[in-house]
């Protein structure tokens, strides 16, 4: 019901807007269209699993913290930077929590500070590098990766699951979606469920399209990636908003972090490998340009769930190797970059030809 | 008294000219790590004579590790350090290049059986493949970055994440091994030479790019295109073909790395082979001085890096640190580096300098 209700709205905009569509909304229509083509033709062809609502909200209680993360990412890619450091954050943020809890007896509370507080320092310190001392994002990031990677293991080499009893009450509590559920193999009606991590990672989704819409510093994100020099001259404080992209983007990866420890309950060195990449992925497919000063909160979080939805079918497709995943990102990563690019010449083509 | 002013003034000049010099940084940091292993421990100088497992005489050592496998990092440092001038980003895909092209030597040697006793295939034609395989990859990536105009980390991002499933899909995911033992010659040793082949191996290709950058114009045109593309092409040059080649010259450098990788241990793990070694290349390209923005290059430095990297590598394994835990040492260097080498931050450190000693720039001006 929901999905078709949303085509609809979708294909009546594409109409109306067709003549004068700016980059995000076209870009954030083609991603919205192939999710719901990828998924309905998923219900149509591989049918059981895919009909079941129980499918949907599986695909967003394994990908919370990728919806978390690849938001910040979003952020940071819409002022024109890069992050690959988040990966290497949620998996050193949940090997911090898990040896807290488990060796030193933590409360869960403080577990989460800890989590916030190791984004925010990441944050922080990539910032104030890309920002104030102007050196390339991508170097100091990828720096911030090797050295969360290595700490990971610096904490602890071996992985392990946590056995707190809190922590593993809250990692338990699920909540009940009202209205969606199936009948399962016994007869009886199963409500459909989500994790905490999916409401805070839907909270995180509504709160930044919020602030990157209607707020001074939202509209500054795209200022300073779209043209830096120009947003200085606007008066808007460029450096400032920089620091201030990689901040969130650091911030969120350490909320990422512990939601991804919720979900998986254990601390490893291995955890969240390639998440960097897949929250890239992520937001090029929900149309944020790499370039700067294009992207949209609500793209990414389809370019999320188009991307699991990929993963998902590749899985069920009876191709459930682990190598099969990696290339299908990579190939669906491709097209999209190269839709980018052939979106960005046409129209710098057509303000070309506007001109003369 | 005047000439002892002069001599002076000869010598702090002579020092700063030194180190104005490009390669001044890596030799610095080599003679920093030398001395650091000195103080700490002198048998890290030691090199013994002896007799491997095969009867072959052998030199080892830390000094022969450093050489022996530093050499794919080497390899790897011509090509990025002509990707990094040309284009201004680098190439994040070259470990996972180097499992594909590892891959495609393994296939072509082993045809369908994964554990031939006999090779199927000269040793020369299987290279000769995962060169053309390797070259295409990197003509994948250079197209991506000069026609589709896309940021070369994140075009590379694409083989990064799909080469290694690629590399396992070739050889369907099994583990040749191969037992001839003239295949572990260019990993290892040639039967009467003491010194590790790889060695060799890497001073043939940097003979070979120093003959290329002496006698034809790629080192010209590529810092031209590095420097300012627009003016590059008003004089003639075509820009994007020339970040095409440079991309595809990387591919060649990444299959010599990829002979010498799967030689070492006559197989292949897939999600192991030369891991992390795009963040040492990139690094050596740093540590060599060369500006990660693209433009001036200095090929001599960057090789000089990737042996300080390696330095660094081995003193870091000599003190038992962990493979896994290396990465968060080696990244705080990269910051460090990095800082120091940010304009704004030398424009700083310049401004302090003069501050402290204005009794000296006083006289230097006089």
């Amino acid at each position: 019901m929901a999905s078709s209700n949303k085509t609809s709205k979708t294909g009546g905009g594409l109409g109306g807007k067709m003549k004068n569509i700016t980059d995000t909304n076209l870009l954030l229509t083609i991603t919205i269209v192939v999710f719901f083509a990828m998924y309905i033709g998923a219900m149509v062809f591989q049918g059981k699993g895919f009909l079941k609502p129980q499918t949907f909200f599986n695909i967003l209680n394994a990908q919370a913290a990728l919806i978390i993360t690849a938001c910040g990412m979003s952020l940071v890619m819409i002022t024109g930077s890069i992050d690959i450091s988040v990966g290497g954050v949620v998996a050193l943020v949940s090997m911090c929590c898990a040896v807290y809890l488990d060796f030193h007896n933590g409360n869960v509370f403080m577990a989460v500070l800890i989590s916030l507080l190791i984004g925010l320092a990441f944050g922080v310190v990539q910032g104030f590098l890309v920002a104030y001392l102007d050196i390339q994002p991508f170097i100091v990031s990828l720096a911030g990766m090797f050295f969360a990677r290595g700490m990971t293991t610096i904490v602890n080499t071996n992985p392990f699951n946590v056995q707190n009893e809190a922590f593993v009450a809250l990692k338990e509590t699920r909540v009940i979606v009202p209205g969606f559920g199936s009948v399962n193999k016994l007869g009886k009606y199963v409500n459909a469920y989500v994790e905490i991590g999916v409401i805070i990672a839907i909270l995180v989704v509504i709160l930044l399209f919020f602030v990157l819409r209607w707020t001074k510093l939202g509209r500054g994100f795209y200022a300073v990636g779209g043209n830096s020099q120009s947003a200085l001259m606007l008066g808007i404080n460029v450096k400032k908003t920089k620091f201030l992209a990689h901040l969130i983007c650091g911030l969120l990866a350490g909320v990422g972090g512990f939601v991804y420890f919720m979900h998986v309950g254990s601390g490893s060195a291995s955890h969240a490998s390639g998440m960097e990449m897949n929250a890239i992925a992520s937001s090029i497919i929900g149309g944020t340009m790499l370039t700067g000063g294009v992207g949209n909160i609500i793209g990414t979080f389809f370019g999320v769930l188009s991307l699991s939805t990929i993963q998902n079918i590749v899985s069920s497709a009876g191709l459930d190797d682990a190598w099969w995943t990696g290339i299908t990102i990579a190939a669906m990563l491709c097209l999209f970059l190269v839709i980018q690019s052939v979106v960005m010449a046409r129209k710098k083509r057509a303000l070309s030809t506007k001109a003369e | 008294m005047k000439s002892i002013e002069t001599n002076k003034s000869n010598v702090s000049g002579f020092f700063s000219r030194l180190v104005r010099r490009q390669i001044f940084i890596p030799i610095a940091a080599l003679l920093l790590l030398a001395v650091f292993n000195l103080v700490t421990d002198p048998s890290f100088y030691k090199i013994t004579f002896g007799y491997n497992s095969a009867g072959n005489p052998v030199l080892s050592g830390y000094l022969m590790t450093i050489l022996d496998s530093g050499s794919e990092l080497a390899i790897l440092a011509i090509g990025m350090t002509l990707v990094t001038a040309a284009t201004g980003g680098q190439d994040i895909s070259v470990g996972a290049a180097i499992a594909i092209s590892g891959s495609v030597i393994l296939r072509v040697l082993c045809g369908t059986n994964s554990r031939p006793e006999t090779l199927q295939a000269p040793i020369i034609v299987a290279f000769l493949v995962a060169c053309i395989v390797a070259m295409l990859f990197g003509a994948f990536n250079g197209v991506l970055v000069a026609y589709f105009r896309i940021q070369p980390m994140v075009a590379t991002l694409i083989l990064f994440t799909a080469g290694r499933p690629i590399a396992a899909w070739i050889n369907n995911n099994e583990l040749p091994i191969i037992n001839e033992p003239s295949f572990g010659y260019f990993g290892g040793f040639i039967p009467g030479i003491p010194v590790p082949t790889p060695f060799f191996i890497a001073v043939a290709c940097m003979i070979i790019i120093a003959l290329v950058l002496r006698f034809t114009n790629l080192g010209l045109y590529t810092q031209a295109v590095g420097i300012n593309e627009s003016s590059s092409r008003l004089n003639g040059l075509n820009p994007a073909f020339i970040k095409f080649l440079t991309f595809v010259i990387l591919g060649l450098c990444v299959a010599v790395a990829g002979l010498i990788k799967v030689s070492r241990f006559s197989t292949i793990n897939y999600s192991v082979i030369a891991k992390d070694i795009e963040m040492d290349a990139i690094l050596a390209v740093a540590l060599g001085g060369n500006a990660l923005s693209g433009g001036k290059f200095n090929m001599a430095a960057s090789i000089l890096g990737a042996y300080v990297i390696q330095f660094l590598t081995t003193t870091l394994y000599k003190f038992n640190v962990q493979s896994d835990a290396l990465p968060a040492y080696k990244a705080i260097v990269v910051i460090v580096l990095v800082v120091l080498s940010a304009p704004i931050v030398r424009e700083w450190l310049s401004g302090v300098w003069k501050k402290i000693r204005p009794e000296g720039h006083g006289k230097e001006v006089a």
